[in-house]
């Protein structure tokens, strides 16, 4: 069964029609071409789809794109202000070495912007190591995405987003 | 960004584009006419396949081919091959069964490949796959690695009787048995290294086009090392002319070693690419990963240390059986022989070793490289024995390490297995771990927790490794089927900028930078002037890939010999232009010089006078384009110790590491932030081999248990703490950075580290030999609680 669904997404109204099965992430990637959200897993483990839905982290390989219409959805895409100046978390990541092959890292960005959100910027090692659980890295052994989101929630305070 | 040195801490030009979503992995393709392949695998782990019936599934919406064994046969598309050839103790090659790219008759894993299915969407393929009937006879399967070997086992291939495929054997066993006649104390251990898989996030993926008009293939996967792949796609299994075949692997998403092999996949996508005329895609799900993608480790071993009444180790055996799973993967043979047996010596003075490996096949995934391959299992065998070894002669761990430790002053160093380590000073970088670590202190922090009821433990580590894989006459001497050198070619445009084609691949380690770096320091050019250009056989000469850490020592190499050249093609140039004698040409800060003057010329300059040779002269050829290909004289062999200290709660048999210290020599570093990258990254993985990570079969049915992030443990944030690290340099004498390898140390230090504490933590309950990979809060708590 098709059906159409509409959203916001980076700012931008999309729409499309969609097979009822088509999960947010398949919609990102396969019909609007969007293809920094990855795929890492099938049982909602590893975090490499995390997005922002109307503000809130989620892993948009368990939503379906209808469940998604009329949202406002933010992906890695959408944070940068421009190519030269990326959001403060991203350029925290880039600062301290955050990500060697770079699958899991859009992911891992949208939950710790949220992650710090949530915490009103008040975070710890603690509770970023786990407030990460939800997302898996191969490469890092965490120390320094750890540390980019402890630099990463100084500098979204100091930029106030 | 301005020039930077060797040395310095560099953020990475790779970043922009993965931290924006601008990555280009080979799933974020858009194909033209395109269509998506999916693999039916098998449910058995042993099975005779029947019959097939695909009619019901060709019928299905969008289906445009379903090719099963048969076609694959029929169509002469060549089994995968084995790429080293190990010859046993009698001087026979290792047995070698076909390893159709679909199974023909017979499945002999779970997740053997059965059929290809094509369709026009992945949800069609696998719509389509679901309606195959397959009558399978299902078989006795074996699947335990320690009964693999029993003339009773049920038989993997008719063609390796016994399940056997090869009984290796190294140093000279005699010598071996008349020290340990001697010994005043002799230790012995029981060993498994179990099963591990390497989970890049990136699953593999490929994506492969034949064009019509030229006859030409293009296909682009998830690949360490696109040259080879092209080499023995084209030369071994598929038969299409190298350079009709065009092998990309773009951006991709870590490897660990999973992606060197050559898959049935990416064999079956291409091939079929030309038959049907259009393009096909594949992406691994991820539970498909777990079945298909080449598992890592899987030993059971005998050990026998021999030592003088001082703790000066005498002689040591080594028994081993290696699984190999259901085939032979590219370079499975290599792992537990040559990459393996020939560590045993660690950092120590051992004056004679004998090692015996026999490699089994099982009904199981194949086995194959995975970081660090086979110098991991080695360090485990070496660095738990050694531990063992003193607590049974009530020497402290690390004193028993130093005793035995090989001299600074005693480099090169001849092994009793093969090896001449290079350089060395390991003394001191156990100072160094045993400072950081507070060793000193250890035993009052193991009398607190105990008061709190808490069991406490230090492990110790000592690892060497063998990377920076080459020369190439010496793995050629072993049977390796390709020689291991590494290409560069530095292309100047003529305004100056310069892009470094280079053989190595990068999949998250840094190379965009860090050769970029050397450059940078070498010619003098800022470093957004240089481009790496690489995972194109398009583009690049050739290339050997990336694994065994021989990106920096062969390939960094390579980029410095080639500089070298554009070097000496620069002083010609410049010798023109300032109508001087070349001989007088010295070449610094970035410009040629003439000696004893203030002439001189930038390299820019010289580089627009190469593209715009007005008044050249006509022995002088035009263009500053070089190529270089760099064989080495050894490998490079860094070292290093980890110390480990882990709390363990005996109500729940939880370990929870609570400080852990690496200090490692890698000879030279280019980019420190870029190593300390790496080295966090192998000590999760060596970790969660330790405490969590197993691929778990059932051994009656044969199914993969962990077949999933549900079920297969990987670390997450919370199970690691922040690393402490420090750095020792001995330069490795032989290559012109004077670096040695950094990509691996972690995963093989780490597992024995952690066990070594774990052990420590349990001998004080006397539940220290019960514990064995990975220690899981049950297995802990039950070693504790066996009576």
């Amino acid at each position: 069964m098709t059906m159409s669904v509409a959203m916001t997404v980076n700012g931008k109204t999309v729409s499309g029609n969609v097979e009822a099965r088509t999960l947010l992430v398949q919609f990102l990637r396969e019909t609007l071409g969007m293809t920094g959200t990855h795929v890492g897993c099938d049982t909602s483990q590893c975090g490499a789809c995390v997005v922002h839905v109307d503000g809130v982290s989620v892993k948009s390989c368990t939503i379906l794109a209808v469940q998604a219409d009329g949202s406002k959805v933010t992906t890695i895409e959408g944070l940068a202000e421009s190519p030269e100046k990326l959001h403060p978390m991203q350029e925290a990541f880039r600062e301290n070495h955050g990500l060697q092959c770079g699958f899991c890292t859009p992911g891992m960005v949208m939950s710790a912007i949220d992650l710090v959100k949530r915490h009103n910027y008040a975070v710890t090692e603690e509770i970023v190591r786990h407030g990460l659980e939800g997302n898996l890295c191969r490469c890092t052994g965490y120390h320094n995405i750890v540390k980019s989101i402890l630099a990463g929630a100084q500098a979204m305070k100091a930029a106030g987003v | 960004m301005g020039n930077v040195k060797i040395g310095d801490r560099v953020t990475r030009k790779e970043d922009r584009r993965f931290l924006t979503g601008s990555g280009r992995y080979v799933d974020d393709l858009q194909l033209a006419r395109v269509t998506y392949a999916h693999f039916l695998r098998s449910p058995h782990a042993h099975a005779r396949i029947k019959s097939i019936d695909t009619t019901k599934a060709a019928a299905s919406p969008g289906v445009v081919a379903i090719f099963t064994g048969k076609d694959v046969a029929e169509a002469k598309v060549g089994g995968l091959i084995c790429g080293w050839v190990v010859k046993d103790k009698h001087g026979n090659p290792h047995k070698a069964p076909a390893h159709p790219a679909i199974a023909l008759d017979t499945v002999r894993h779970v997740g053997d490949t059965v059929a290809m299915v094509i369709a026009a969407t992945a949800d069609q393929a696998r719509d389509a796959a679901e309606k195959i009937e397959v009558d399978y006879d299902v078989l006795p399967a074996q699947i335990d690695l320690a009964t693999a070997l029993d003339p009773k086992a049920p038989q993997v291939h008719a063609d390796a009787p016994g399940n056997l495929c090869y009984d290796w054997e190294l140093g000279d066993k005699a010598q071996v048995d008349a020290a340990f006649a001697k010994a005043a104390h002799v230790t012995k251990l029981d060993l498994v290294n179990n099963r591990l898989v390497p989970n890049a996030m990136e699953p593999r993926a490929c994506a492969a086009e034949y064009d019509r008009g030229t006859g030409n293939y293009t296909l682009y996967t998830t690949s360490q090392n696109p040259h080879v792949a092209r080499l023995v796609l084209s030369a071994f299994v598929l038969g299409i002319p190298e350079h009709k075949l065009r092998v990309v692997a773009p951006d991709v998403g870590g490897g660990f070693g999973s992606k060197i092999f050559i898959y049935p996949e990416e064999t079956m996508c291409t091939w079929a690419a030309g038959k049907i005329g259009r393009s096909i895609k594949w992406t691994a799900e991820r539970s498909e990963s777990f079945m298909t993608d080449a598992h890592g480790r899987d030993h059971v071993t005998h050990a026998e240390l021999a030592l003088d009444k001082d703790g000066k180790i005498l002689a040591f055996k080594v028994d081993t059986i290696a699984n190999l799973g259901g085939y032979l993967s590219t370079f499975a043979t290599a792992v537990p022989t040559y990459l393996y047996a020939t560590l045993l010596a660690g950092q120590y003075t051992t004056p004679v070793i004998y090692c015996n490996v026999r490699a089994a096949f099982t009904h199981t995934t194949p086995v194959d490289a995975y970081r660090g391959a086979g110098r991991p299992e080695a360090t485990y065998v070496v660095e738990t024995i050694v531990s063992k070894a003193a607590r049974e002669m009530k020497i402290d761990s690390a004193e028993l390490r130093r005793r035995n430790y090989i001299a600074k002053d005693a480099f090169p160093y001849q092994t009793p297995v093969a090896l001449t380590y290079d350089s060395g000073n390991y003394g001191p970088i156990l100072d160094q771990a045993m400072k950081l670590a507070d060793y000193a202190g250890a035993d009052a922090r193991k009398a607190a927790a105990k008061a709190k009821g808490k069991l406490r433990g230090v492990g110790i580590c000592s690892y060497i490794e063998a990377c920076g894989i080459a020369p190439s006459a010496v793995v050629g001497s072993l049977g390796a089927g390709v020689g291991l050198w590494e290409s560069a070619q530095l292309k100047f445009n003529p305004t100056g900028n310069l892009q470094i084609l280079t053989g190595s691949h990068s999949h998250g380690q840094s190379h965009e930078t860090t050769f970029a770096q050397i450059v940078s320091d070498k010619l003098g050019i800022p470093l957004d002037q240089i481009e790496v250009v690489h995972g194109d056989t398009d583009k690049v000469p050739f290339g050997m890939g990336t694994y065994g850490s021989r990106s920096l020592p062969v390939g960094g190499s390579a980029i410095m010999r080639a500089a070298d050249k554009i070097i000496a093609k620069g002083k010609k140039v410049a010798a023109h232009l300032m109508e001087a004698s070349e001989a007088d040409i010295v070449f610094e800060n970035g410009a040629f010089k003439v000696t004893g003057t203030d002439k001189n010329v930038p390299l820019g300059q010289a580089v627009f006078a190469a593209y715009v040779p007005h008044n050249y002269p006509a022995d002088l050829e035009p263009g500053m384009d070089e190529n270089a290909f760099y064989d080495p004289s050894n490998f490079t062999y860094p070292s290093g110790t980890q110390i480990c200290e882990v709390e363990v709660d005996p109500d729940t048999g939880n370990v929870e590491i609570v400080n852990f210290v690496a200090v490692d020599d890698f000879g030279n570093v280019v980019n420190p932030m870029v190593v300390e990258g790496q080295v966090h990254g192998g000590i999760a993985q060596g970790v969660g081999q330790a405490l969590m990570e197993n691929a778990a079969y059932d051994k009656a049915t044969g199914q993969l248990l962990s077949g999933s992030y549900m079920d297969y443990t990987m670390p997450r944030a919370d199970d690691l703490p922040s690393f402490k690290l420090g750095y020792e340099v001995t330069p490795c004498p032989h290559n012109p950075l004077g670096v040695k390898g950094c990509g691996e140390a972690g995963a093989i230090a780490a597992p024995a580290a952690v066990m070594n504490a774990v052990r420590d933590a349990l001998s004080a309950v006397g539940a220290q030999d019960r514990i064995e990979m990975p220690a899981t809060p049950q297995r802990v708590w039950a070693a504790i609680n066996a009576h």
